[in-house]
């Protein structure tokens, strides 16, 4: 509005001082607001050039902004094997038949609803569709699979081949304080399996849920430069405060090393291909040239006959294709980000902590044939690492370097808007937080002294953190 | 106190006529109007299209009506007749579809597929849906209630409110209760010859009430009909305000963007229909897996329609051009405007590209509507060469539109065609 009557009082016309002030600012007078335009922050960009600004349910789902649009052929394709259901061979559609002998879902989306992630079963007659168990006996720390069972429960079985069992969850209540005396209810989950079908469970047996995870910004996560995450890690903690973050190391199938690994809850997986393969292989007994072979343990004779959908049942394209799909959904842009409360909240994520591991910022280095995720400024807000998260989340389930108690950071990019992605949505790996507080409050171990400075806010300053949290 | 920065005004509007008066004589302002005219002439074109979607999903309300006024095959057959025609406007506004969020995110109520149509009625005994998804043998016609997780749903009353909220119930997207393809499946039933010739071949019986019923709950079936229908206007009827002309609605916002900005979503648009959606999903897919799972209209075997009708979307934005469902020629300036003068010899392969791709999809339509039927879901059968080497033409037709549209974009001063990156989203 000054603008506007500096302009009267010399007898300009308004058009022509709009003319000149440029449309941000003709913007900004125009909403009555003296302010100057301001450029948007880097901050708002979570995914780089990738960043989309969409806000709706299909917020999870769209192509990187920054994807050429000769790409939306693999894209798509991609896609479309991700959504649609896979199914038992054999059948006449040969690329897409192979599901079991034993799975747990036909489809990738069935899990990762809308690419977003999944949830804890509702109740117990719920079928656990966004949810697996892992098994596994430890022997001196070392895991290996169930002998009857493998490494995982399916709860489905292609006709003639029993399903292993189901998935029975029972929660108990625990009861948490702030200081200013309100109070939270947690639930803690134990698993168990009930109508085992190939015998009963090693007396050993660790049992671990897992949630499917969103599936934005993979690819690149998968091109932060390894040696600028090594850096970062710290395992004897000899910074000495308390977080001593450290790199699962695994083997990647194709070359037989052992290297870093990125994906999944324990960080199991070194690529996105390998996370991908792995799971048509445990997920939806699809086998590929990574996994060549059904996960069918000597106990289980009728699956290890069934007929199977070629050898190997994912072919090379689809493979390529899903592939692709997965390392290019582009990251939702943050909301609210010149908000006093969001602004606060940020502070606060920052000063009791919680940045310590979920590290805001990277730059992309390069990432192979995909210039357009390459050298690019990141918000994911994680380090990839993992870290000692205390006795209340140790699922007593070693992956690999990763110890029962320890958990790979996952990163915060889309989590305000997984609620609109997924009528339903969970946090943790096995779903037990129902709200972002809860989940804050099970961090222990590394993590334990940033939670006791969470129960310490006052109620405003918990507000700002967790708007600032939904903002991304 | 008002002295030294009226004086700054005065000096910062001279300077603000100068730079006024060196634009007007700037070679670009005469490609910046037609640029302008282009994008009035694209928001025109989607309120026409989408109102001629909107007036052929009424004469289907109608034939609907009058087939369960009085069922027999003759009025199912009106009433299928009347589903294909609605389909050739709403196919031609897909291609808004890919550059705009409005659109994108208002389809899944009116286009979703491929669908669980188990959720909705009655299904053969070997069909296959999605493990998990209680959804998809919900049989909404047969059931008073449905249950999914730990809520049961009353489905007493089927109203187009109701339809809306249990559309991808439980959050699976196969969970498809409303729109072309719900009332499709209504029609036709399930296609249960594969890959061989032959439709659905639902009885018009389905749609007699008392003991002439055929398939049980006709009385519940009709209604879901009517309120499929009723629906799908509605929801046709926002999307045309979204595009009428008005100072407060998505055209508004889309002609005030800046032109490259416009002009990117528009050939985004096109590009991203051509390759990613209708060359990839719509058909690589369907033929590399040899599945008429994945054939758009699967229930009809309308297939062969919907990709020529996508892509004579795709041409009517290049060209300014589009026939009206009742016959009347609408035209304007197209992209092709901006491209001729610029570079004829684009112009003339972008041209060439379309054409290709008219004829390679017409190829199919010709098949699928000659005598002894080849539809488009025998051409993706197992070891069908032909029927391979046809569809395949069709794709490459596509692939290569898709790279002439790029081009194109980069004549128009766009050098990378990727969806929006800017914060213009509303």
């Amino acid at each position: 509005m000054v603008f506007q009557n500096r302009c009267l009082i010399v007898g300009l016309t308004v058009g022509m001082c709009f003319s000149f002030m440029g449309q941000a600012v003709a913007k900004q007078v125009v909403a009555g607001q003296a302010v100057v335009a301001q450029k948007p922050e880097a901050k708002q960009y979570l995914g780089g050039g990738t960043t989309v600004f969409a806000t709706g349910r299909n917020s999870f789902s769209l192509p990187a902004a920054n994807m050429p649009m000769l790409k939306t052929l693999d894209f798509s394709v991609g896609n479309s094997f991700f959504r649609s259901p896979w199914v038992i061979a054999p059948a006449t559609t040969d690329v897409r038949d192979g599901l079991g002998p034993l799975f747990n879902t036909n489809g990738c989306q069935n899990c990762h609803i809308r690419d977003g992630g999944g949830h804890a079963p509702s109740s117990h007659d719920d079928n656990a569709v966004s949810l697996l168990v892992r098994i596994s006996v430890a022997i001196e720390g070392v895991s290996w699979p169930e002998p009857n069972y493998g490494g995982q429960l399916q709860d489905f079985g292609v006709p003639g081949v029993e399903p292993e069992g189901k998935v029975h969850i029972e929660y108990q209540d625990v009861v948490e304080q702030f200081a200013d005396g309100t109070t939270v209810t947690l639930r803690k989950p134990t698993l168990s399996i009930t109508e085992l079908a190939y015998g009963e469970l090693h007396p050993d047996t660790r049992l671990s849920a897992r949630l499917a995870t969103p599936m934005i910004g993979l690819g690149l996560l998968e091109a932060i430069p390894e040696a600028k995450l090594m850096a970062l890690a710290d395992p004897q903690d000899l910074d000495n405060n308390g977080i001593s973050g450290r790199p699962n190391t695994v083997l990647d199938v194709v070359s037989k090393k052992m290297v870093m690994g990125r994906f999944g809850w324990k960080a199991g997986q070194p690529s996105v291909r390998q996370q991908n393969t792995a799971a048509f292989a445990g997920d939806l007994g699809i086998t590929s040239s990574l996994f060549p072979d059904e996960n069918c343990t000597l106990a289980q004779k009728n699956c290890a006959n069934a007929p199977t959908g070629g050898k190997p049942e994912l072919t090379q394209e689809v493979l390529d294709a899903v592939t692709f799909y997965a390392q290019n959904l582009g990251v939702p842009a943050r909301r609210q980000v010149n908000d006093a409360k969001t602004n606060a909240g940020e502070v606060l994520f920052e000063s009791i902590g919680c940045a310590q591991c979920h590290t805001p910022t990277w730059t992309t280095g390069d990432a192979e044939a995909m210039p357009w995720l390459s050298n690019q400024v990141i918000y994911p807000y994680t380090d990839l690492l993992l870290h000692d998260m205390g006795n209340g989340l140790d699922d007593q389930h070693p992956e690999s370097d990763a110890k029962g108690a320890e958990w790979r950071t996952p990163p915060l990019w889309g989590i305000g808007l997984s609620s609109v992605v997924s009528s339903e949505v969970n946090y943790l790996h096995d779903g037990r937080a129902r709200t972002i507080t809860e989940a804050i409050l099970w961090h222990g171990g590394e993590a334990y002294d940033s939670q006791n400075a969470f129960k310490a806010l006052s109620s405003e300053d918990r507000k700002a953190l967790l708007a600032f949290i939904k903002s991304l | 106190m008002y002295f030294k920065p009226q004086l700054k005004m005065i000096l910062v509007a001279l300077a603000c006529v100068t730079f006024n008066s060196q634009l007007i004589a700037a070679p670009s302002k005469a490609s910046s109007i037609v640029e302008t005219k282009v994008v009035q002439h694209y928001t025109t074109l989607a309120h026409t299209i989408f109102e001629d979607a909107l007036i052929t999903a009424k004469a289907l309300d109608a034939t609907l009506a009058a087939f369960i006024e009085s069922p027999s095959q003759a009025s199912l057959e009106k009433a299928q007749l009347a589903w294909k025609a609605a389909r050739i406007p709403y196919l031609q506004s897909e291609v808004f579809r890919f550059g705009n969020p409005n659109v994108d995110d208002w389809e899944g109520q009116v286009n979703a597929w491929p669908l669980d149509e188990g959720l909705i009625d009655y299904v053969a005994q070997d069909y296959a849906h999605e493990e998990g998804n209680t959804g998809a043998t919900a049989n909404i016609v047969a059931a008073k209630s449905i249950k999914v997780g730990n809520k049961t749903i009353d489905t007493t009353s089927i109203t187009p409110k109701f339809l809306a909220e249990i559309n991808e119930l439980g959050g699976s997207e196969a969970n498809v209760a409303t729109g072309y393809h719900a009332i499709e499946f209504l029609l036709w039933g399930q296609d249960l010859n594969g890959t061989q010739a032959g439709a659905g071949e639902r009885p018009y019986t389905d749609f007699i009430t008392g003991d002439q019923c055929t398939g049980g709950h006709c009385e519940r079936r009709i209604q879901y009909l009517k309120a499929a229908s009723s629906l799908l206007i509605n929801d046709l009827q926002d999307m045309v305000a979204q595009w009428a002309p008005s100072t407060d609605n998505y055209r508004a916002k889309f002609e005030g963007l800046p032109k490259k900005e416009a002009l990117t979503r528009i050939l985004y648009g096109m590009g991203s229909l051509s390759l990613g959606e209708l060359a990839g999903e719509r058909m690589k897919v369907a033929l590399d897996a040899n599945s008429p799972e994945d054939e758009q209209d699967c229930f009809s075997d309308n297939t062969h329609h919907s990709h020529y009708f996508n892509a004579k979307g795709v041409q009517n934005l290049y060209d300014g051009q589009y026939q009206r469902a009742n016959g009347q020629l609408m035209q304007g300036l197209g992209i092709a405007a901006l491209v001729e003068p610029a570079d004829p010899a684009l112009h003339k392969s972008m041209q060439a590209a379309l054409q290709k791709t008219e004829q390679a999809l017409n190829a199919i339509v010709t098949l699928a509507e000659k005598d002894e039927p080849m539809k488009f879901d025998q051409l993706i059968a197992p070891n069908n060469t032909k029927g391979e080497a046809i569809v395949q033409e069709g794709i490459m037709a596509l692939v290569n539109q898709a790279q002439s549209i790029e081009q194109v974009a980069k004549a128009v001063g766009i050098d990378n065609l990727n969806p929006d990156t800017s914060e213009h989203h509303f």
